[in-house]
């Protein structure tokens, strides 16, 4: 009863109500659109499946493809496998005990799971922001300093300070602290911090960055300087962002995933996916009627 | 009644205090069918606030009357004593004293002794007697009427649980403050006895003199009546042997909590990191003679293989062994502060494709450096106290060298050695050695307080 009236008056705001019958029910693959067709894709997913101590399959075959200078949103209620699959991209998950990955994923046609590829190096081209800021507890210029020093990017000191600076302009976060590059990263707001290690990440100039719930710690206010900021970045890098805010999904991804329960259920440009999703999970959970 | 019988009768009073005082605060309140519970407290508080009326005033005054019993008795015995005995020198006095005493205790030897101090033992045993009893009946009453005083003073609007609390609060400061007033009162005993010594030697001599023999003579006219009490070579050897310890400790400890830390799987964890906390459990002792009796002779041998005279009593063979001693020390805190780095700094790191070993050395151990060093000068602070292992392999000879072939001995062996036998405690020998354990206890203490200001300020880091 309460589910039809519900119905009636959330499907007021969408462009074209469907019937019940209209959406796919079943997960049997991904519904929408989940690849580009050969152009411009930066990975390539196939049949990706992830387990937790030989047992516990928490990404159940995977396949999509993630194009270059595309902000792709990955959304779903918790749990539901988007940060695990996140975290293949970069081969995060070797960091943990008992994680098994399979299936293939190509970035620019390599397999990142060949033996010829070393993660380290391919962590430096796929870069990683995480959901808590973990500014190092070092200065910031010494933060932002780490990626390029380790990778011997910088000849000399002058041009390491050049990196340095516009890795913190290009996260927008120079004018802030460029009368402090020498105080204590943890010493920054959460919203600086944030910036700080997006900053960190640009510095080692990778060609996709990675986002696990980057303001979900943050104020609106620190929220919205960085969506613009991921806006602006998207010029230069591949975004993978995952988020619990559908509003920040629909404000700045062009294409969204919807992940249910370890099953990548829907893929489509943001704007379908908000407005006319083809699976009945999707449109339960945009909708807010999700259970 | 004897103590044991007031403690039993006051343990039965109190519990059946605490029963009354329940049941007259749940008397007392409104019943919940009429308006429901206005009691202040849950009922329990108010058993144990008549608990306490019943028991603090009872045990302050058995605690102090116990305490005050036998001073007050003995001089009021001494002043019904015959004037001859009283006009004698106090020293004489004090022996007339403690042989009434002992015969008061004593039946058999009473018959025999002379009528006077028979007259004055049967006076002692009377007001021994009279004593206990007013005690007894004292504290009883005390007893009964503060658990009267508490059940009058309990209504449902009496706040029973704030003073309760109180009362427990006290308590605890109370036990805290025993602890704190034990230290100080050592700390004080060492210090005056320190100043006694400074009395005999000049505190210059014994802080900068370089030559240790601390032989007093007897009697004036012995021979070697004047010892030397410098004690830079005690501090010497304390510090080479402790060097050496370091030397072999914070490397070893370092690497292991490191592996244990960061490539050790769980269950090798769980297996290596007992099995390396059991050398701290090991006694002193047994260190000791594993130094004295294995790796001295040992390290004596190898010298003499590669043409090195080395005593058999050598610093290094301490040295070696109380660093394994102190290992765990080094190990296990270090693997502790590496481990409470937070994850998310691991991940920031990998993340950015740091390997693991630029990940421990950049992030890892810069981050967790302050707990490393609170660790280092906790295990330095152990090794410059340890007398066990020192004692029996480094030798009792006072070298002032450095050369850690040599026999050396440190400020805790010399310690042990001027204190064991018979001693007189007004002779420089013995107070040598509270001089000694001032100048240790001053710098174990100062590492101490830099270890735990150090490992403060680590832990005000990721708040």
């Amino acid at each position: 009863m309460t589910d039809t009236t519900l119905d009636m008056s959330l499907k007021g705001t969408m462009t074209k109500p469907k019937e019940r019958s209209e959406f796919a029910h079943t997960i049997d693959g991904t519904v929408g659109k989940p690849f580009l067709d050969g152009k411009d894709t930066k990975f390539h997913c196939r049949g990706v499946n992830v387990f937790y101590n030989g047992t516990k399959q928490a990404i159940f075959d995977t396949s999509v493809d993630i194009g270059k200078n595309e902000v792709i949103a990955m959304i779903g209620p918790s749990g539901c496998g988007k940060s695990t699959f996140l975290r293949c991209l970069n081969r995060m998950n070797d960091t943990i005990d008992g994680c098994l990955v399979t299936g293939t994923i190509n970035l620019d046609g390599e397999d990142i799971h060949a033996k010829a590829q070393d993660p380290v190096l391919l962590r430096a081209r796929v870069g990683m922001v995480f959901q808590k800021p973990n500014p190092f507890p070092k200065s910031i210029y010494d933060n932002v300093a780490y990626g390029p020093r380790l990778h011997g990017l910088a000849a000399n000191r002058a041009e390491l300070d050049e990196i340095v600076e516009s890795s913190l302009r290009k996260a927008g976060l120079f004018n802030e602290v460029k009368d402090r590059l020498q105080a204590p990263g943890t010493g920054l707001s959460g919203g600086q911090q944030q910036r700080l290690c997006i900053a960190r990440t640009i510095a080692v100039s990778p060609e996709v960055i990675l986002m696990d719930e980057p303001t979900s710690a943050l104020d609106p206010i620190a929220t919205a300087t960085i969506e613009e900021l991921i806006d602006e970045l998207r010029q230069s890098f591949t975004i993978c962002i995952v988020t619990h805010s559908m509003q920040q999904a629909a404000r700045i991804s062009q294409r969204t995933a919807y992940f249910h329960l370890g099953y990548l259920v829907e893929v489509n440009d943001t704007k379908t996916v908000f407005t006319n999703p083809q699976h009945q999970l999707t449109e339960n959970y945009i909708t807010g009627r999700f259970g | 009644m004897s103590t044991l019988g007031i403690l039993l009768t006051l343990t039965v009073l109190a519990a059946f205090s605490y029963y009354i005082g329940r049941k007259r605060s749940l008397a007392l309140a409104t019943p919940v069918k009429r308006g429901g519970n206005n009691l202040h407290s849950l009922p329990s508080y108010y058993g144990y606030l008549v608990m306490i009326w019943v028991l603090i005033p009872a045990l302050l005054v058995f605690a102090l009357w116990s305490a005050l019993e036998k001073p007050l008795l003995t001089s009021t015995m001494i002043s019904h004593l015959p004037a001859e005995i009283q006009n004698k020198s106090p020293d004489e006095i004090s022996l007339t004293t403690n042989r009434v005493l002992s015969l008061a205790a004593d039946d058999a030897a009473r018959t025999s002794a002379e009528p006077v101090m028979q007259a004055a033992a049967e006076d002692y045993r009377q007001m021994q007697q009279t004593s206990s009893m007013i005690k007894t009946l004292l504290v009883l009453a005390l007893a009964i009427a503060g658990g009267f005083i508490g059940w009058r003073y309990i209504k449902p609007e009496t706040r029973a649980r704030n003073q309760v609390e109180r009362v427990v609060q006290f308590i605890m400061i109370t036990c805290a403050s025993i602890a704190i007033l034990t230290t100080v009162g050592i700390v004080f005993s060492v210090l005056f006895e320190s100043i006694r010594f400074f009395g005999h030697v000049n505190i210059f001599d014994f802080l900068f003199g370089t030559h240790w023999s601390p032989q007093t003579a007897l009697r004036a006219d012995q021979a070697g009546s004047s010892g030397a009490f410098g004690a830079i070579p005690l501090f010497v050897g304390t510090l080479l042997i402790s060097f050496i310890a370091l030397l072999i400790a914070v490397p070893l400890g370092l690497m292991s909590a490191i592996y244990l830390s960061e490539y050790a799987s769980t269950t090798m964890r769980a297996y290596a990191k007992p099995a390396m906390e059991i050398l701290a459990g090991i006694p002193t002792v047994v260190y000791g003679f594993f130094a004295a009796l294995t790796v001295a002779p040992f390290i004596r041998d190898l010298g003499s293989m590669v043409g090195l005279s080395v005593a058999s009593e050598s610093a290094l063979a301490a040295g070696i062994v109380m660093g394994v001693m102190i290992i765990p020390f080094m190990s296990s805190l270090s693997d502790d502060v590496i481990n409470a780095v937070p994850q998310s700094m691991r991940d920031g790191s990998y993340g950015l494709g740091a390997t693991k070993s630029e990940t421990i050395k950049q992030v890892l151990l810069p981050a967790a450096l302050p707990g490393i060093v609170g660790a280092f000068l906790l295990a330095a602070s152990r090794a410059i106290g340890e007398t066990m292992i020192v004692v029996m392999a480094a030798g009792l000879m006072a070298n002032l060298t450095v050369n850690p072939l040599d026999a050396v001995t440190t400020i805790t062996v010399q310690i042990v050695t001027l204190l064991k036998g018979d001693q007189e405690f007004d002779s420089a020998k013995t107070l040598a050695a509270f001089a000694l354990g001032l100048s240790l206890f001053i710098v174990t203490l100062i590492l101490n307080v830099v270890a735990l200001h150090i490992v403060r300020k680590y832990r005000e880091q990721y708040d």
